[in-house]
């Protein structure tokens, strides 16, 4: 993918990134199809940026994030992580490489081992990747602790005594304790109530700030995304539908999908509630195992064309840094001239008969 | 502050307390609320704020023991529900007062059609017999939107997605017409998208049932989309009580307006940074006697560690429990408010 900003340096590029779990049946468990859970992603992470992955449940975007740290192998693709296709590495290689990428998860409380401390948990990636001594250990726990806000006394505690913002500080403090470059933080604030969020995605934008990290943010909530991240990737179904700068996609989303997520989102004020004119999408999204022939979002798109049930829209770049896939931006390339004509004059009456009826 | 004049529900100092191995937690302590006809009462607050197990201890759903109401009066249709025997409780539940739960997922059992489970409270309540509950089923199903309705009847819910069991949880709540809906975080679990369906289908049905709805939820933007009035609560109590407008306009007690502050938007000026309200909610294993929420505000002063504020009105249905007077930037004068509570 090309880059918008030629000074940044980018850390991680995924290309044309698969994973797709097998679907077994029978006796022998012989392979009868895939959940084609991230099918053909591409999208690069520049040095010290924030990118938020957003979608909605089901739609592979805390997959494509373990796949990123191979935590799953991947189908098909690559992954370079400062240069080095991780996609391929063996798994000597993959070890000696993970120092430099890490994870903070989704549940703080199933993600803590309830029989070590809290020192025992966070110490455990130094025990694993660094020849310290033990009083050197012990002194660069500490500091993790003060790094994320957590008193130096709660070190011999277990994670059951601590609340859930309080969890999730052991789990960025453990993501912290090898200086890595790169974080996937896979929805970290979904379990946590509304005012501990806060808490910690400052504390998340504090420790980049002054570490340097770079962040993939996934979460399914768009307007702390829209806080924290610097460049948002809409995922839908496996794919990615849209990736701009926050600027761009909050100001003004590009594809259909994209705009019925945004004016989904019920907003903190009841003057712009009552006014608002709201998409609202029919339906649910269909399953990765058997999406539906051409784009995968034609249907619950309000704006679907008859081009949109044949054939696949690819990802293009219509501003600088601005990728959509939608058959809609395509008129202005000569693969679109050629389909779009079709599409819109001779198909017209059953198109407008769809629009109708799932406005409905 | 709540009046007993036509409300269809009105409920008044209750107080819920949970025995656990140690000692005791005051989940709820000495809420009153009224709900008027037709109107979308929304309660908003943390978890463990205590808006569940008040609106769970209204209709005796709680297990006793641990749990125990040990105070207040509820009166629906003119009885007291906390004195009824469980015969009188179980013709409510469902006849007068519908429920929807927040996890659609563990709600229906897995083992019966949908079908029966929508016709359960119908044969149950109503003693319609078989055909004429499975025609009301169908219409249930269609009212809620749900394609193919009559086909739908004979399906298990693990034949549903998430929003579709959702859909069939509400036409199970509204089975009888109820006079009172109570939702306690029914989108939660569901996808903004999903969430925005459901949204639109209670606003239709409001209009073309017109029961009133108490809709619990810790989101902010959900009640300001949907409810006519709004409680605040934190630790057990309601700190704050205020008609929509009025309540995102102009919060008066602090806990509201730190909330106001801490959830972004997906419109309007981005902030560089995020408000936070420091610590952790309080844990409560007393009858409080002091503010709880005086160890994260910023406006405590003496006062608020001596006693607990009683609800004082400010406006036109606005109410809050709180010492600090934020029109006159300082305490409220100690006559003024004993006065008014």
């Amino acid at each position: 993918m090309l880059d918008h900003k030629p000074t940044q340096k980018t850390l991680v590029e995924v290309d044309g990134l698969k994973l797709y779990f097998p679907i077994t049946a029978g006796l022998f468990r012989s392979k009868v199809g895939d959940v084609k859970a991230v099918d053909g992603v591409s999208f690069s992470i520049f040095e010290g940026e924030t990118l938020g992955l957003v979608g909605e449940s089901g739609c592979g975007k805390s997959t494509c994030g373990r796949a990123l740290l191979r935590l799953y192998d991947v189908t098909a693709g690559s992954i370079r992580i400062g240069g080095v296709d991780i996609a391929k590495l063996s798994a000597d290689a993959l070890r000696r490489m993970r120092p430099t990428m890490q994870m903070v998860f989704q549940d703080p409380q199933a993600s803590l081992n309830p029989r070590m401390t809290v020192a025992g948990i966070i110490g455990e990636p130094l025990d694993e990747h660094t020849t310290l001594n033990r009083a050197e250990k012990l002194a660069r726990i500490y500091e993790l602790m003060d790094a994320v806000g957590l008193s130096r006394d709660f070190a011999n505690r277990y994670p059951h005594a601590f609340s859930g913002g309080q969890r999730q500080r052991i789990g960025i403090a453990r993501a912290l304790a090898l200086n890595p470059k790169f974080i996937v933080c896979d929805e970290p604030i979904a379990a946590l109530d509304v005012s501990i969020q806060a808490q910690v995605v400052n504390l998340l934008e504090e420790l980049q700030d002054r570490l340097g990290l770079t962040y993939l943010f996934i979460s399914h909530d768009l307007s702390m995304v829209r806080h924290i991240a610097d460049r948002v990737a809409v995922m839908y179904l496996g794919q990615i539908v849209e990736l701009a700068s926050r600027e761009a996609l909050y100001g003004s989303p590009k594809h259909p999908y994209t705009q019925a997520l945004l004016s989904a989102v019920p907003e903190p004020n009841p003057e712009h509630e009552a006014n608002r004119r709201r998409i609202i999408l029919t339906g649910d999204v269909p399953s990765p195992a058997n999406p539906p022939e051409g784009c995968n979002f034609c249907t619950r798109c309000p704006k679907v064309m008859d081009i949109c049930r044949k054939v696949e829209p690819v990802s293009r770049e219509i501003e600088p840094g601005r990728f959509v896939a939608c058959h809609l931006y395509e008129t202005t390339t000569t693969a679109g001239a050629t389909a779009a004509p079709e599409a819109s004059g001779a198909n017209s009456l059953s198109t407008n008969n769809t629009t109708t009826q799932q406005g409905v | 502050m709540p009046d007993g004049a036509n409300s269809v529900l009105y409920v008044e100092g209750l107080k819920t307390v949970f025995k656990v191995r140690g000692g005791e937690v005051h989940a709820v302590n000495s809420v009153s609320f009224d709900l008027k006809p037709g109107e979308l009462l929304g309660v908003v607050g943390e978890s463990g704020s205590g808006k569940s197990v008040t609106m769970m201890s209204l209709l005796g759903l709680l297990p006793s023991p641990p749990a125990e109401v040990r105070e207040g009066r509820v009166i629906f249709d003119g009885r007291d529900l906390l004195q009824c025997s469980p015969a009188e409780l179980r013709a409510v539940r469902g006849l007068g007062v519908g429920f929807i739960f927040q996890d659609p997922m563990t709600s229906l059992n897995p083992v019966f059609t949908v079908g029966f489970q929508i016709m359960e409270p119908l044969r149950r309540h109503l003693g319609m017999n078989k055909e004429a509950a499975r025609k009301r089923a169908q219409e249930l199903l269609e009212l809620v939107n749900i394609p193919d309705a009559a086909q739908r009847l004979g399906d298990y819910p693990h034949q549903f997605s998430g929003g579709m069991r959702q859909r069939v949880m509400i036409a199970i709540a509204l089975a009888c017409d109820p006079k009172v809906l109570i939702a306690d975080e029914p989108t939660t679990a569901l996808d903004v998208t999903i969430q925005a369906q459901i949204l639109e289908l209670i606003r239709e049905l409001r209009q073309k049932l017109g029961m009133a709805i108490v809709w619990i939820t810790h989101d902010l933007g959900v009640i300001a989309g949907i409810a006519d009035r709004v409680i605040v609560m934190y630790g057990g109590q309601i700190v704050e009580q205020a008609p929509v407008g009025e309540l995102f306009a102009r919060p008066r007690h602090p806990y509201t307006r730190a909330l106001l502050q801490t959830v972004p938007s997906v419109l309007g000026e981005r902030a560089p940074k995020l408000k936070v309200i420091e610590g952790q909610p309080p844990m409560l294993t007393a009858t409080p006697t002091a503010c709880p929420f005086r160890p994260r505000c910023a406006q405590a002063f003496d006062r608020c560690a001596r006693e607990n504020p009683a609800r004082r009105a400010v406006g036109r249905g606005h109410d809050v429990a709180c010492f600090w007077d934020f029109d006159s930037n300082g305490p409220v004068a100690a006559a003024e408010s004993a006065a008014n509570a």
